[in-house]
């Protein structure tokens, strides 16, 4: 499938990526890793007049350790994500970039591009936002930092203006007792998740001091289940305070119908997937290794 | 014109030239910005072992290697592949003797229509050229992204395990 024609631009910095838009006008957009977009522009779902290619720009794909902060250029791959020891520190974004899709899509699509996409079936928005997370954008005239939960303002829609992109994500080391989790349910592994579940905890003796619980797929924007985490603030996480706070993400919830699931088996599938996430979450919290929390059907 | 789809003025793009090594060769080619890598392979380069499967990102059939990593070639413009270094299933025989990948798919019958191979054999390579001794679930996390809709994959868990035996030995 051919996509409509357009012009192509390939920006030497990500200064001349946003004069270049600023200057090409509505009708162009930016072109990171491609897995989303492209698929889109073979459906003719989106047909700008001109790409502006940043796959070209040197030094935008780093991870870095920076005042207590991770620090991910926009054009950071996920699988060098997946890869990266570094990410590791905060282990809900290594589930996440390693459970994105297939390892094709982990070599192309980017941290950046995930997040200025807002797909609602998008990964990387619902794990960032149970983390203190700030997007850095760049337009023509000047930079601006923006935080994760201002940046993404419904599907597909997000704080950038037409000629503005992500340059980079900024994620604050959760403090000493936390542990976190990323748990999302696919049919099979090239597709998006049916759902998914992020879970961030800060225990201390056993007690949970605070909780992040967000849920993805499940409606226009990743959810923050603000019940569920109030179920969990204060208390030992045995198994009826686990129930107590999925059933309030089930209550959280919206999910659509569609091929992926009827509504009520999506609030089911967030029932489970929040307890497992909670479970995981506490173990790392108490120091122990947990790999693999991705699942398929 | 169905109803509801806008009619779009045609636009003639300006061609852009690329410059690709395929398999240790360099094609030099003047392509239209919205030609895809693989039909860049398959037409620009008359190498049609990389096949087209689903063409929507699911299939992994297209799969070559880009710079030594697994790509989807129906999910990337050829004009985003310049300069880089490009390994088709063509590219895995060397002096008329087939690549241990392309040997143990074969010796396991790790394929019966062969449509998917190519790319589950460069999808493979990714993987042991990082690690020759890949667990069962190592191998099924790198083939995920190639879909093979005759074997049921167990013969294929087989051939890349048996290729990474053989690479090791060598």
């Amino acid at each position: 499938m051919y996509p409509r024609s357009f012009h192509y631009h390939r920006a030497g910095s990500l200064k001349e990526a946003v004069s270049m838009l600023g200057q090409l006008g509505e009708g162009a957009k930016f072109l990171a890793g491609g897995q989303s977009l492209i698929p889109l522009l073979k459906l003719r779902f989106a047909n700008p007049e001109h790409l502006v290619d940043l796959n070209f720009v040197p030094s935008t794909s780093f991870i870095k350790e920076d005042s207590e902060a991770l620090r991910f250029g926009a054009m950071t791959r996920h699988a060098e994500i997946e890869h990266c020891a570094l990410a590791r520190k905060i282990p809900v974004l290594h589930d996440c970039a390693a459970g994105i899709a297939d390892v094709q899509v982990r070599n192309r699509g980017t941290i950046g591009g995930s997040l200025a996409e807002a797909d609602p079936s998008g990964d990387w928005a619902n794990a960032l936002i149970t983390l203190e997370t700030t997007v850095h954008c760049l337009r023509s005239d000047g930079a601006r930092t923006i935080p994760l939960k201002d940046f993404i303002n419904d599907a597909y829609t997000t704080a950038l203006a037409h000629n503005e992109l992500v340059t980079e994500v900024e994620v604050k080391i959760p403090p000493k007792g936390s542990g976190g989790a990323y748990v999302a349910f696919k049919r099979s592994a090239p597709v998006y998740p049916s759902a998914s579940a992020a879970v961030q905890l800060i225990m201390a003796d056993d007690i949970c001091q605070n909780a992040a619980i967000a849920l993805g797929c499940v409606g226009l924007t990743a959810i923050r289940a603000s019940e569920a985490e109030a179920a969990l603030r204060g208390r030992s996480l045995d198994d009826k305070t686990i129930s107590t706070a999925a059933e309030a993400a089930r209550a959280a919830a919206d999910p659509q119908p569609d091929m992926r699931g009827s509504a009520d088996y999506k609030r089911q599938l967030v029932v489970a997937l929040v307890k497992r996430a909670i479970q995981i979450a506490a173990r790392r919290a108490r120091g122990e290794q947990f790999e693999g929390t991705h699942l398929y059907a | 014109m169905p109803e509801g789809i806008p009619a779009m003025p045609p636009l003639k793009s300006i061609a852009v030239n690329v410059n690709i090594s395929v398999n240790g060769k360099a094609y030099a080619r003047e392509v239209e910005p919205r030609m895809l890598l693989v039909e860049f392979l398959r037409e620009a380069c008359d190498l049609t072992g990389t096949h087209v499967g689903c063409d929507t990102t699911y299939c992994g059939a297209c799969t070559v290697l880009m710079n030594g990593l697994a790509v989807k070639s129906c999910t990337m413009f050829a004009v985003q592949a310049d300069g880089s270094e490009i390994i088709t299933v063509e590219g895995l025989e060397k002096d008329g003797k087939l690549h241990p990948i392309q040997q143990a798919f074969g010796d396991s019958y790790g394929l019966q229509c062969g449509y998917c191979t190519p790319g589950l054999m460069l999808s493979a390579h990714q993987l042991l050229s990082e690690n020759l001794e890949p667990s069962e679930k190592e191998i099924r996390k790198a083939i995920a992204g190639n879909t093979c809709r005759c074997t049921g994959y167990m013969n294929i868990f087989k051939a890349v395990e048996l290729a990474g035996r053989n690479m090791k030995g060598a």
